[in-house]
């Protein structure tokens, strides 16, 4: 049983299921089935064909991809945008025609054909676009007719010039060095495409019109309601499409420099097959130059493979079918169940052992013992404050709060009967504490540490920490700031709880168990924020220790608080304080006689004590049942502790009947008072101290003068 | 009636049907023999195949699909079973092996479509061009003509004989016509092809077994296909595969749209068809009687077609409010 035991302890330990979620969640997974495609086809075609890797194979691939991964690029950009473009097989027929046309019978120069024939073919993507983006047409009918015009143009054309296109030719160092050479060494296309790739995906990515691009494709209603000029951008990019073809057929001319009729013929569907297999969706939204890219290497290996390999003829259509088939299929899988997917695997617990709790039996003599001390607790606010997490007095005695509507609510002594807003927030306030220009400093859940000064301005301190190396999630960003101390040089240490969840989904964290929390330090002097302690387990109160040299910390799934020294011989360690709590320790603060509280916001239970030592059980639990059903710790009752430097708990205080207080999250001593919130709780609380020095405040015990 | 009224109650179905009326009009006045008794039959004739391949096209259509397939099952069904017949398969089997196998194309196209959830014009487009490869690669050896053997028999009649005068594949056409309009107007199964095409998700919740609704619109123009496919053999006594790399797909779709028929579904009847194949007719007619050269034809004819779409779009204006998402 114990070999198994370390057996489960080792596997959770050392092998990160949780990275799965995480890599799920990211965006860029998109791409990870075309490029597992992509490698296989060059690894099937490689060692399939002889001299696939070889310097000229390379080469001509290279010369060829140039072109045809720009008529990719011009599809995906159309299929972004919420369209699709079938002309462009034409299209590119009409640029590599118009190019040779102009300099072997206009007698044009490079310099200026080139610029010309994008223009026409932009001009023939301008009219997809008037009809599709203004006349709002069906892109597919309309590019369809677009099409045969377009082709039955350049039938035309070839009928009557073709004879006389063949006897000229044209030459000049500028068009060998389009159509043979390249910069060192790689082909002139390709060198094209790596600069239109580059261009592209900074714009569509990093500008301004490449994200109303996709806004339109991913919402074309909401981006019209938003006031984004639909018509317009769509048009723009059946234009740009259009340009693109006509760059292609430029290089297909200098490549070969001939003209038939079957150029381009069926370059829509070849087209159309890579930007779907590179991940492109369609009817819009998705889509990126890599995916086009990864889409259009995979169709000419594929073609050209099958072409090599000396198959009959109608072995080429047979294998694009069916790679179309499979790539869509694949795609359409994708899309519909990776959601699914990533909620049935983000939650993946770990393997905790919690050490046995202390007793809390009335007859047990322990610390713990059940009492009813917190039974005549006064009420201040019944049902004008929601979900007070944290409260806190100035030494006005003035009580703040924070409320799940975003707002700090202040209430005036000396019955605390009246309330205002003090500060508007907008996100939950969490955490709060003084700063010594008696600034309200706030951890405020999913949006990081605030401050609010004294003219009651709100500003944000810091929202973002270092990004780990190793991270797959970016922890840069604060989900969940928790609870704040200061020290006595103004450094601002701060928890956050989870790096994996949001601030609704908090409870879930539990489950996993895993040390997902951090311990953050913002420097004022620096202004520079640094993450001091990773791997907590659900981080939570933070206390400055009375001789200002450590901090103390709760870990509330792992049901301790440690302390990490910050200053003196031994800064930077950590040392454990106190464990083998009964519950799930939350806020700590300062206590008048030196000692600290510290609220538990839950107890403990036997059977999620089993559960933590389960992994598998948890796990499947999050995958097969609703999530109103798991097993959560037992938030509904707690109690608040006081205890001390040495880590002996001094005294509990219980609410038994959990009339008043059912879930104690924070509390604080002010002038022989005890003020208790709770994030579940709708009031405020406030009980008496017995033989406590009724002139001591937080704030002047931080920072002295008054 | 006053002009906005009439602007009302114009359709593209009446649009297209006057601009028919028109151009026979005029062709009529300008063009010696257009006419004439046999001109009129020829032409129908000649737009025959298309509209059963039209027919096809609509009842997938009409159930918010669209078939790019038709042309390459039609072509390589057809040229397998005159290929069997030429390896001395008797006639009939080879011919039921043919229908099977067009059959079988579609039921395929079906499943990946209605199980598989692949959009229509994929999974169509993906499998003309599998179908036109497979069959070329390993059904078809060696030629792209397969030239009608002269053991048809009968079968041959239908694409040579005549019927009181009038050729057989206007007199399988018309018959074909009723069939499928008897079939939408008056089946339940017809009806539910109109009822999915209107709103997928409410009929599903309304009963109708959606998903082998879809997989049998798709078998049943995979069947019309082969019937076109033997009508087109016959009267020209043998069958180019290449016929799957033209423009004859797009005309089909040209056909079917032209008439009215909405590409988004549960819009059009047969009427529809039968008035786009008629324009089609009396165009190519009267272009190959004034010898307009075949490109310029292909040129007017899409340049007609996006005038109907055009003109429906401004009749008809597409709602950005309620314009679906990812409909292209």
């Amino acid at each position: 049983m114990a070999s198994a035991n370390t057996l489960t302890k080792l596997r959770y330990r050392f092998i990160p299921d949780h990275v799965i979620g995480e890599i799920l969640s990211k965006k860029w997974i998109d791409n990870a089935i075309p490029f597992l495609v992509l490698i296989c086809v060059i690894v099937v075609f490689g060692s399939l064909i002889p001299n696939f890797f070889s310097g000229s194979n390379l080469s001509i691939t290279s010369r060829q991809l140039g072109e045809f991964a720009l008529v990719c690029i011009a599809m995906m950009l159309v299929i972004v945008v919420g369209g699709i473009d079938l002309s462009v097989g034409s299209n590119f027929a009409l640029g590599n025609f118009m190019t040779l046309a102009l300099l072997n019978l206009a007698g044009w120069s490079v310099w200026t054909t080139v610029p010309a024939v994008i223009l026409i073919c932009g001009s023939v993507g301008l009219l997809n676009g008037v009809l599709v983006g203004y006349l709002r047409l069906r892109a597919f009918l309309t590019t369809l007719v677009t099409l045969i015009i377009v082709r039955a143009v350049v039938d035309m054309l070839l009928l009557k010039y073709a004879q006389a296109m063949s006897m000229s030719f044209y030459q000049s160092d500028a068009w060998d060095l389009m159509g043979l050479g390249g910069f060192f060494g790689i082909p002139f296309s390709f060198c094209v495409l790596i600069v239109v790739a580059i261009v592209g995906h900074i714009l569509l990515t990093r500008s301004r019109p490449g994200w109303r691009l996709m806004a339109i494709g991913g919402s074309r209603r909401s981006a019209h309601n938003i006031g984004l000029s639909v018509r317009r951008t769509v048009c723009a990019t059946y234009t740009i499409s259009g340009m693109l073809c006509g760059l292609a057929g430029v290089l297909y001319a200098a490549r070969l420099s001939g003209a038939g009729t079957d150029t381009g013929m069926g370059l829509e569907i070849s087209a159309l097959t890579a930007a779907v297999l590179g991940g492109n969706s369609l009817g819009g939204g998705r889509g990126s130059i890599v995916k086009a890219l990864i889409g259009a290497v995979i169709v000419l290996v594929m073609t050209n493979g099958v072409l090599r390999l000396g198959l009959n003829s109608g072995s080429g259509p047979m294998v694009l079918g069916l790679t179309l088939i499979f790539a869509v299929f694949v795609d359409v899988r994708w899309l519909k169940n990776r959601d699914k997917l990533l909620n049935k695997v983000y939650v993946s617990p770990t393997y905790i052992e919690l050490p046995e709790p202390a007793s809390t039996s009335a007859d047990s003599g322990s610390a713990f013992a059940l009492n009813d001390r917190l039974k005549d607790v006064e009420i201040i606010g019944l049902a004008d404050v929601e979900s007070p997490e944290d409260v806190i007095l100035d030494d006005d005695d003035y009580l703040y709060c924070g409320t799940r509507h975003g707002d700090i609510v202040r209430f005036a002594p000396p019955d605390y009967k009246t309330h205002e807003v003090y500060a508007h927030i907008g996100g939950s306030p969490l955490g709060m504490s003084w700063d010594k220009d008696r600034n309200l400093l706030v951890c405020v859940g999913g949006m990081g540490l605030y401050k609010i000064d004294r003219s009651r301005t709100v500003t944000k301190v810091t929202d973002e920490t270092n990004r780990s190396k190793l991270s797959v999630v970016d922890d840069s960003r604060l989900r969940l700031a928790d609870d704040l101390d200061i020290a006595p040089d103004g450094r601002i240490y701060f928890s956050e709880a989870t790096i994996r969840y949001e601030m609704h989904d908090w409870p879930v964290d539990a489950l996993e168990s895993r040390g997902n929390g951090r311990l953050i330090c913002f420097d004022p002097k620096t202004g520079r924020t640094q993450t001091v302690l990773r791997n907590l387990i659900f981080p939570n109160g933070i206390c400055t220790a009375q001789d200002g040299q450590s901090i103390l910390f709760a870990e509330s799934w792992a049901c301790r608080i440690s302390r990490y020294y910050i200053d003196g011989p031994k800064a930077g360690t950590v040392e454990r304080v106190l464990d083998r709590l009964p519950g799930y320790p939350d806020n700590i603060n300062r206590a008048s006689d030196g000692t600290y509280w510290a609220a538990i916001m839950g107890m403990r239970s036997p059977a999620l004590d089993v559960a933590l030592r389960m992994p598998g059980f948890r796990k499947r639990m999050a995958r097969r049942i609703a999530p109103d059903q798991w097993l959560y710790p037992n938030l509904n009752i707690g109690c608040v502790i006081r205890f001390d430097d040495r880590g002996e708990v001094l005294e509990t205080l219980w609410d038994q009947g959990a009339e008043n207080h059912p879930m104690i999250t924070s509390m604080r001593e002010h002038k022989g008072y005890l003020y208790l919130g709770g994030i579940t709780n709708n009031r405020i609380g406030r009980i008496k101290l017995e033989g406590r020095d009724t002139s001591w405040s937080g704030y002047r015990n931080y920072w002295g003068r008054a | 009636m006053n002009a906005r009224k009439l602007f009302r109650y114009l359709n593209q179905e009446k649009i297209v049907f006057l601009l028919t009326v028109l151009l026979f009009v005029a062709f009529s006045l300008t063009l010696n023999n257009f006419l004439d008794g046999n001109n009129i039959l020829s032409l129908i004739r000649s737009v025959a195949v298309l509209g059963i391949l039209g027919l096809g096209m609509l009842i997938v259509v009409l159930g918010r699909g669209i078939d790019l397939s038709l042309v390459a099952t039609m072509a390589i069904s057809i040229a397998w079973s005159m290929q069997l017949i030429h390896e001395g398969m008797p006639v009939y089997a080879a011919l039921t092996t043919g229908l099977l196998f067009a059959l079988g194309v579609a039921l395929f196209t079906g499943i990946l479509v209605a199980y598989a959830e692949i959009p229509p014009l994929f999974a169509t487009l993906a499998m003309a061009t599998f179908v036109y490869g497979f069959g070329r690669a390993h059904l078809i050896v060696g030629t792209d003509v397969v030239y009608m053997p002269k053991t048809m028999g009968w079968i041959v009649m239908l694409g040579q004989g005549k019927l009181f005068g009038v050729p057989m594949p206007i007199v399988v056409a018309a018959a074909m016509a009723l069939i499928v309009f008897l079939f939408l107007k008056f089946t339940k199964v017809g009806n539910f092809v109109y009822a999915i095409g209107d709103n997928l998700a409410a009929s599903r919740i309304g009963g109708i077994a959606v998903r082998p609704m879809l997989v049998l619109q798709y078998v049943l123009s995979g069947g019309i296909a082969f019937v076109a496919g033997i009508i087109t053999a016959t009267s020209v006594e043998a069958m180019n595969t290449r016929i799957v790399n033209s423009n004859m797909i797009y005309d089909v779709i040209l056909v079917v749209v032209l008439g009215g028929v909405g590409l988004s579904g549960g819009r059009g009847n047969v009427r529809n068809v039968i008035v786009g194949t008629l324009l089609i007719g009396v165009l190519m007619n009267g272009m190959t009687i004034m010898d307009i050269q075949y490109t310029v034809q292909n040129v007017i004819k899409s340049l007609i077609l996006l005038l109907a779409i055009v003109v429906d779009s401004i009749v008809n204006p597409r709602d950005e409010q309620t314009g679906q998402q990812g409909d292209i």
